[in-house]
């Protein structure tokens, strides 16, 4: 019975997502105010009844009610219970589910938040989210329900969840990815929105920035998880592999990071308008070809294994019909957009371009590399796979680049920038950098490294660069406090999330440079020494997990002759899918973590291992939260509500 | 020239030069890391370059994996059940490595036509099998046991 009530409340959210994406949007174009005013309840019971059908398949889940398909097919009763409401999105159909939930989030979240908005503008917004909503739940419905029975035998038993998934990570990582994923469909529906109105403004722009960023900032939590959990989880010790689905995430990500700083022009300055819808409008198109990619089975990863043509149609039907639609609608549009100043060619404005410039390019060779090899396989020219080195030549080049330009434009000016000013100011950042970057390094390595060099350079040129524009600022003001009080949240928010490129910089170029492993025979008693650590082997014995055996060695680590930690890594066999799984051992720490895992077992209790020392990776995800946390802030401005508020206020007082 | 006038054109040109390093990048990174597969029969038939990185895939044949005592050197052949091929390798294969699994060796042919892998993938679901392989595989004329459905994952 409950399974078939998540059936009907998905279709009753479906029906209400139908009249959702016409009745307001008809009401916005006949005037019909009532019409528009219908989006707001709407999209609240489009919410509801989505929450019920998460509700009801979390409940089968807990009830181990494997008549359902998904459920038989993705849980067991030996899972425990956390691992069975991270299990709703541990497949297919759960994603979609959670995917569409979470657009529907955001809905509400356009709903509730937009009171000060001009109604019309709200109901259209609403409307095309309303549409995205309607085609996700008709993909659910017709293709991939996850309230599918199996009757008239049910199986006594699931066959598991899959054990690479039985994580900590993957309770956030789908989540907070998805968080980023689809809020990227708001910025697309203010895009959609305007574009229809005509009305694209400062105001607009000025309407779908904290949105981007809250959306982008996610995103970027999302990919980090996905990195940290890939890190300890795949036993490899990698934290970036240019697999596909990676780059299917990346690409939103570099044109969203592409967009947050076109719209601060849009806004500010009014340029940049219709390329900043353009963004807008690729940013979310390309999270819909990341959710093709993974989902239609297109690929060989990790992420996807289920070759269900008839999805990969129906996901390809509605991006080339989203895609195709929102960019004939741009092509009609845009000509008449124009801009509202002009700025020269030294400006902040020139600075924004030269990023929007550097990270669409890089979304594009990211591209090329991902799709030329589906390219050329269903051309029948041959199966290829496009490595590491070649994202790595393109992207590196790219990335440093754009740091550059990133401390040269901390002393950007609005308009027009003399060059005697960048001058005047990014000489002695210029020499401080490299300086402190020397001796950085030759504290922690006396061999050196170009490329650890030329990191540390470009992470301390980041440092300088906006230290010395944070310093300028307070130097304005008599007092130290009361200056950084004034700074304005989407100013700390932005220092924060440049901050954080400068400590990511630091974590991959040391992990990648200085990371050191040894791939050994390990019997019992044997030792490895290596970057000041011993490691001592000795062996490996039986344990029963809840849902799995292991086998678990034991590490000792001595450090200056001393025993300094004890290390555990596992080898699982996980018994409900018969899967073997490399639980492996980690002591993290700030400036490096131990990292040990177990290969396969040799004869005489021997054990090939693998021990690795990575400097700094922290750092990487470190960084990353800096980025979140500095998006979050931005977004939480309270400009952005007051400016809101003060137009809300002189539109009451026209039409009064 | 009028200003804005001028300022389009700098946006042209400095989107033209962004493309033209960009493509220019692109075409070189992809020509020099584009990595082929082959089947272990066209690998018998020597249609595979030497020198050159490749991608070989196939079923590992039961009873061929030959550990070295000492080290972590690994030999096992992978077949298509028309022709095989000796991988060699060193290092921790993955968990999913076994006989009878299809996988994918990544790395140089030598003079006797043994695949020196210095990458080995198996995916990470134990009903999975690469659509490499199993075109491979149809190529050869086998498809011992493929799954009734293919495996799920998220």
């Amino acid at each position: 019975m409950i399974p078939e009530l998540g059936t009907f409340a998905t279709i009753l959210a479906l029906c209400l997502t139908l009249i959702l994406s016409t009745v307001p949007m008809i009401g916005a174009y006949t005037g019909n105010k009532l019409w528009v005013d219908y989006a707001r309840p709407l999209a609240k019971g489009v919410f509801f009844f989505l929450s019920v059908a998460m509700l009801l398949l979390a409940y089968s889940f807990q009830t181990d009610d494997f008549s359902v398909m998904y459920v038989a097919q993705s849980s067991n009763y030996n899972l425990p219970w956390y691992y069975k409401i991270s299990a709703i999105w541990g497949g297919h159909e759960g994603s979609l589910l959670l995917w569409v939930w979470i657009q529907a989030f955001w809905t509400l979240a356009v709903a509730v938040k937009s009171k000060d908005l001009p109604i019309e503008i709200v109901g259209r917004v609403l409307a095309v989210m309303g549409m995205i909503t309607a085609a996700f739940l008709m993909f659910i419905l017709f293709t991939s329900s996850p309230f599918e029975r199996i009757l008239p035998n049910p199986p006594a038993q699931g066959a598991d969840l899959n054990p690479l998934l039985q994580d900590f990570g993957l309770i956030v990582h789908p989540p907070a990815l998805y968080m980023g994923y689809v809020g990227l469909s708001v910025a697309f529906s203010f895009a959609i929105a305007a574009l229809l109105s005509g009305r694209l403004d400062a105001a607009w722009a000025r309407w779908s920035r904290p949105w981007t960023s809250v959306a982008w900032a996610f995103l970027t939590l999302g990919i980090a998880l996905g990195s940290w959990w890939a890190y300890y989880e795949l036993g490899w010790g990698g934290w970036w592999f240019w697999d596909p689905v990676e780059n299917a995430s990346l690409m939103p990500w570099l044109v969203a990071t592409a967009l947050l700083h076109s719209l601060a022009v849009t806004e500010k300055r009014g340029v940049f308008k219709s390329w900043t819808v353009l963004l807008a409008i690729s940013a979310f198109c390309l999270s819909l070809l990341g959710t093709f990619l993974v989902r239609s089975g297109v690929l060989t990863s990790v992420h996807a294994f289920a070759t269900d043509p008839e999805r990969g149609v129906f996901i390809l039907g509605m991006l080339v019909f989203v895609i195709g639609g929102s960019l004939l609608l741009y092509a009609i549009r845009a000509g008449s957009v124009k801009s509202e100043s002009t700025f020269a060619v030294s400006s902040r404005e020139s600075m924004i371009l030269v990023n929007n410039i550097i990270f669409t390019v890089a979304c594009a060779m990211v591209l090329i590399g991902t799709i030329y090899p589906l390219v050329m396989d269903s051309l029948d020219l041959g199966k290829i796979s496009v490595g590491p080195p070649y994202f790595n030549a393109l992207f590196v080049p790219m990335m440093s680049l754009m740091v550059i330009f990133l401390g040269i434009s901390a002393f950007s000016r609005w308009k027009e920038t003399p060059l005697q000013l960048y001058l005047s100011k990014l000489w002695l950042p210029a020499i401080l950098s490299v300086v402190a970057a020397v001796i950085t390094h030759w504290i922690y390595s006396q061999s050196i490294e170009p490329w650890v060099l030329l990191a540390l350079v470009l992470s301390y040129w980041i440092v300088f660069t906006w230290g010395r524009e944070f310093i300028s600022r307070l130097r304005h003001r008599d007092n130290v406090i009361k200056g950084m009080t004034r700074q304005s949240r989407s100013y700390y928010g932005m220092m924060l999330a440049h901050l954080g490129v400068a400590i990511m910089i630091v974590g991959v170029a040391m992990v990648t440079i200085f990371v050191e492993h040894r791939d050994a025979r390990m019997a019992p008693g044997d030792q490895i020494e290596f970057r000041g650590y011993t490691f001592i082997f000795d062996g490996a014995r039986e344990v029963q997990g809840p849902n799995y055996i292991s086998d678990m060695a034991r590490v000792r680590v001595f450090r200056d002759g001393e025993l300094y930690r004890e290390m555990f890594p596992e080898k699982r066999l996980y018994t409900a899918r018969g899967t073997v799984m490399t639980q492996v051992a980690l002591q993290p720490g700030f400036t490096r973590d131990l990292y040990i895992a177990m290969g396969e077992e040799l004869e005489n209790g021997a054990w090939a291992m693998r021990l690795q020392f990575k400097p700094f990776v922290r750092w990487i995800w470190l960084g990353a939260l800096f980025m979140t946390a500095g998006g979050l802030l931005a977004a939480s401005d309270p400009r952005y509500r007051k400016q809101v508020k003060r137009e809300a206020a002189q539109r009451q007082q026209v039409t009064e | 020239m009028n200003a804005q006038r001028k300022q389009r054109l700098t946006l042209v040109l400095m989107i033209i030069f962004g493309s033209g390093v960009a493509v220019a990048l692109v075409a070189y990174a992809l020509s020099q890391n584009i990595n082929l597969f082959y089947s272990p029969s066209q690998i018998s038939m020597g249609e595979a370059p030497a020198d050159t990185r490749i991608r070989a895939g196939g079923i590992v044949v039961e009873g061929s994996i030959r550990r070295d005592p000492a080290s972590l050197k690994v030999e096992f052949d992978i077949t298509d059940y028309a022709h095989s091929t000796t991988v060699q390798y060193v290092g921790i294969l993955p968990d999913l490595f076994r006989e009878g699994q299809g996988i994918v060796a990544q790395g140089l042919l030598d003079q006797d036509g043994r695949l020196v892998a210095s990458e080995v993938l198996a995916k990470h679901d134990e009903n999975y099998m690469s659509p490499e392989v199993a075109a491979a595989l149809a190529a050869a004329g086998e498809m011992p046991h493929m799954p009734p459905t293919a495996g799920k994952g998220y």
